[in-house]
């Protein structure tokens, strides 16, 4: 297919957009509450207010305020700059809204600002169609210029070429440690010639997050125009997308996804009649966060129990059915297609310097504007949490940020400028990790987060290695005796030998980094440990004799 | 064959290319302690013990499942390491009930020995007293799953060496344990040919013959390693 006929069919499916559209959130989250009955009703409205040539309603992804969901935005192309947004709107309001479009008076629903610094200090480039496109129609992505970097890697670019690009701008893994992606792409494509895979990794699992999940259900074309560039750029014709079973409506999408692009030749044999081939396919996973784990997760597509293995040998060099493979993260993959159309030069621009682009944040916990954002690298914690977050309701304070799920820690309210990068995060013994972000307010109790998180990995690890599958139990038990105000000095130190030991022994990531909130909250709130601590009955006895 | 060079505790040691560091060790008159290896069957790097230092790397690897590098400088004892593998074994006496006095495998058993090896006389760790049940379904063989350590010598034994794949783990975490069939009794498991390869593989008493009482049990595992090499270099004869 010559680029011309690529762009036609961008403009035919733009003109066939109305001036006015009523974007209705109908991801999960909205779902949830209702949203797609609201969509009902604007239909319908439109129809009895004879609105039908000039207006539609169209269901959305994500527009990121979910705690203010359902969410109804209004942009009319006209003047594209002023839009208006509803929250919490109820299919009853349905009605005013469209009554509001002609003037006959003003909607009864609650109107947001577009201009708070929770949407004015974000920075959409994986998110910037997200609540703008109906993920159904592939129209609508083609509509914004989908698949057009894909038909220019394949005609204008060298494979090499396209790994170059993706290695200058400096793109790193958001799926939590930041490995350079580019360097993960050259590896694949210096291995010889022969079968190779791509492996799009959607098993998010950290408590809180829900990035992946948004974007797959608000954009899921991005993923697979960044997988097909992926398998181009490395030399595989074949794609995996392993989500987890809980994410539904993300596998619908994907697969309505898959099929529309089959048939518009942007996937499937002979993309755009070029030579080039790339097929995917969905793998549904029954949820184990350990499958976010590389080895773990291929052992999962490849139908056995999700169970780490020794690397090395890396996936890059063995991994599905022992062929060369690439894993990326959904938000790594979906930053792609915008590299290739703007450039690395554009991409590295944005950020810090050893961080660049943007990263999406769950922003949850005791915070007034929960919701997803996507920031540029080197915005400040502070900025996140004050400004866009609104700050903690009910007049308390900033304690502590989770960042990084169970395999990060708690950041304390001093650091909060610390400006948010792979680098400082980690120097602050947290991490980025596949993005989860919460707040906690000064009546949280750190050793009951500790606790918590071990819960969870307690529950999570596969049991294969013997650190992670007993210390996880061990370190669990010895939190909850503290809690219970049972413990002594001596818990305490063997619990801070414990993580040492677990960090160091165990064999995967999970392991590995399952004494992080322990080792963080111990670091930054040591006196909430001793302040638990009871007197040592040995010590006690022993006074009492002398 | 090529052969690559190394030093293990400062000594120089030369091994065959593709060999794992244990493989060396162990020729070199070296002992690293191991429970999940099993001469004859794959390496799955789970039991920990074998964790050596090599010099530029930060983190510990398993000697069971590393190559041997020409130039490598590995460290198998430090005060740390033998530190980690006591607590290992501690953690794996806390979490199962390991009474030997009443075990089949009573000085016949490799975490015993192991426990001997690292220096463990007492485990710091909370006992967690579990419930795990024992199947004493088959004619000729009994699990007592209290006494299994989760190794998976029984899995692959039975998978790679028998070609049967009577044995699997299900469950995670605490809940992990091996099953035999979809999760039934042993004895209604038609796949299973009898053959006790997984009696002699099992380190523990885990996995017994019937009718055997303490310090009875007798373990072939040479007959594994035999087997394997006979079917691979057509070599009949121990
Ligand atoms: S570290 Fe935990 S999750 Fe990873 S292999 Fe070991 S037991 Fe499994
Ligand atoms: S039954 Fe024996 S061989 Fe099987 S996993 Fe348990 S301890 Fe290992
Ligand atoms: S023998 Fe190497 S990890 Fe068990």
């Amino acid at each position: 297919m010559e680029r011309a006929e690529l762009l036609e069919q961008a403009t035919v499916a733009k003109q066939a957009q109305k001036r006015i559209r009523l974007h209705c959130c109908t991801s999960t989250g909205c779902q949830a509450s209702q949203s797609l009955d609201v969509k009902k009703q604007l239909d319908a409205a439109i129809k009895t207010h004879n609105l039908g040539d000039t207006v539609e309603a169209v269901g959305v992804g994500c527009m990121g305020f979910c705690g203010q969901g359902p969410m109804v935005e209004i942009e009319d192309a006209d003047s594209p700059a002023e839009k208006k947004h509803y929250q919490k709107v109820t299919p009853e309001q349905a009605e005013s809204i469209i009554g509001s479009l002609n003037g006959s008076g003003e909607a009864e629903a609650i109107q947001g600002d577009p201009n708070h610094p929770f949407f004015s200090r974000q920075l959409l480039i994986v998110r910037e169609h997200s609540g703008r496109i109906d993920p159904e129609r592939i129209d609508e992505y083609l509509a914004v210029g989908g698949y057009q970097a894909l038909h220019h890697a394949i005609y204008e670019m060298t494979p090499a070429e396209v790994v170059q690009e993706i290695t200058q701008s400096g793109l790193r893994g958001r799926g939590g440690a930041g490995y350079p992606t580019g360097l993960k792409w050259a590896t694949v494509a210096k291995m010889p010639p022969g079968q190779k895979y791509i492996i799009c990794n959607a098993d998010e699992g950290d408590p809180g997050a829900f990035m992946d999940r948004s974007v797959l259900e608000s954009d899921p074309h991005r993923i697979l125009e960044g997988m097909a560039i992926a398998g181009y750029a490395v030399g595989a014709t074949q794609g995996y997308i392993y989500v987890r079973a809980e994410y539904p409506l993300a596998i619908t999408r994907l697969q309505k996804a898959i099929q529309q692009a089959k048939r518009k030749h942007c996937l499937g044999a002979q993309i755009f009649d070029s030579p080039v081939d790339f097929t995917i396919e969905i793998r549904v996973g029954a949820g184990a966060f350990v499958c976010g784990e590389e080895t773990a997760l291929i052992s999962s597509v490849e139908g056995g129990r999700g169970n780490p293995r020794p690397r090395p040998p890396y996936p890059a060099v063995s991994g599905l059915h022992g062929c060369p493979t690439l894993i990326n993260n959904v938000e790594t993959l979906g930053n792609i297609s915008p590299i290739i159309r703007n450039g690395a030069e554009w991409f590295a621009g944005i950020g810090t310097e050893r961080s660049k682009g943007t990263k999406i944040f769950s922003l949850t916990g005791k915070i007034r504007n929960n919701g997803l954002i996507e920031v540029p690298m080197g915005i400040t914690l502070r900025q996140i949490v004050e400004e866009m977050g609104g700050g903690v309701p009910g007049g308390n304070s900033v304690k502590a940020i989770q960042t990084g799920g169970p395999s990060g820690g708690c950041i304390p309210d001093r650091e909060l400028d610390t400006p948010v990068d792979y680098d400082s995060l980690r120097e602050l013994g947290s991490m980025m990790g596949s993005g989860g972000m919460v707040v906690m307010d000064d009546d949280t109790s750190m050793v009951q987060v500790a606790q918590f998180y071990m819960e969870f990995c307690r529950g999570e690890t596969c049991g294969k290695c013997i650190p992670c599958r007993a210390g996880t139990v061990q370190m669990y038990q010895l939190l909850t005796k503290l809690l219970d105000e049972k413990a002594t000095k001596r818990d305490l130190d063997k619990l801070k030998e414990l993580c040492g030991m677990v960090q160091a022994t165990s064999l995967c990531g999970l392991g590995q980094t399952a004494p992080n909130p322990v080792l963080s909250t111990l670091h930054y709130f040591e006196q909430e440990y001793l302040e638990l601590l009871q007197p040592d009955p040995i010590t006690l006895a022993a006074n009492s004799r002398g | 064959m090529s052969v690559v060079t190394l030093k293990i505790n400062d000594i120089d040691v030369a091994a065959e290319a593709g060999k794992t560091v244990l493989d060396a060790a162990r020729e070199a008159g070296i002992r690293i302690p191991t429970l999940c290896h099993l001469d004859g069957v794959s390496d799955v790097g789970a039991c920990r013990l074998c964790l050596i230092e090599i010099k530029g790397i930060p983190k510990l690897l398993p000697a069971c499942v590393t190559e041997v590098a020409e130039g490598m400088d590995v460290t198998t004892h430090t005060p740390q390491l033998d530190e980690y593998r006591r607590m290992t074994v501690e953690m794996l006496f806390s979490e199962g009930n390991h009474v030997c006095a009443v075990c089949v495998a009573n000085e016949n058993c490799e975490l015993q020995d192991v426990a001997i090896e690292v220096g463990m006389d007492h485990s710091r760790f909370t006992y967690r007293f579990p419930e795990r049940g024992v199947d004493i379904s088959h004619p000729q063989f009994g699990i007592d799953h209290n006494r299994c350590i989760l190794c998976t010598r029984c899995v692959r034994v039975c998978d790679e060496i028998e070609g049967a794949h009577v044995w699997d783990v299900a469950g995670r975490g605490a809940a992990a344990k091996v099953i035999t069939g979809l999760n039934q009794p042993w004895g209604d498991v038609d796949a299973c040919t009898a053959c006790g390869k997984c009696v002699d593989a099992c380190p523990t008493g885990s996995i017994f013959r019937k009718g055997s009482t303490a310090s009875e049990l007798d373990r072939d595992r040479g007959k594994l390693e035999f087997l394997v090499k006979a079917r691979e270099e057509n070599q009949w004869t121990r």
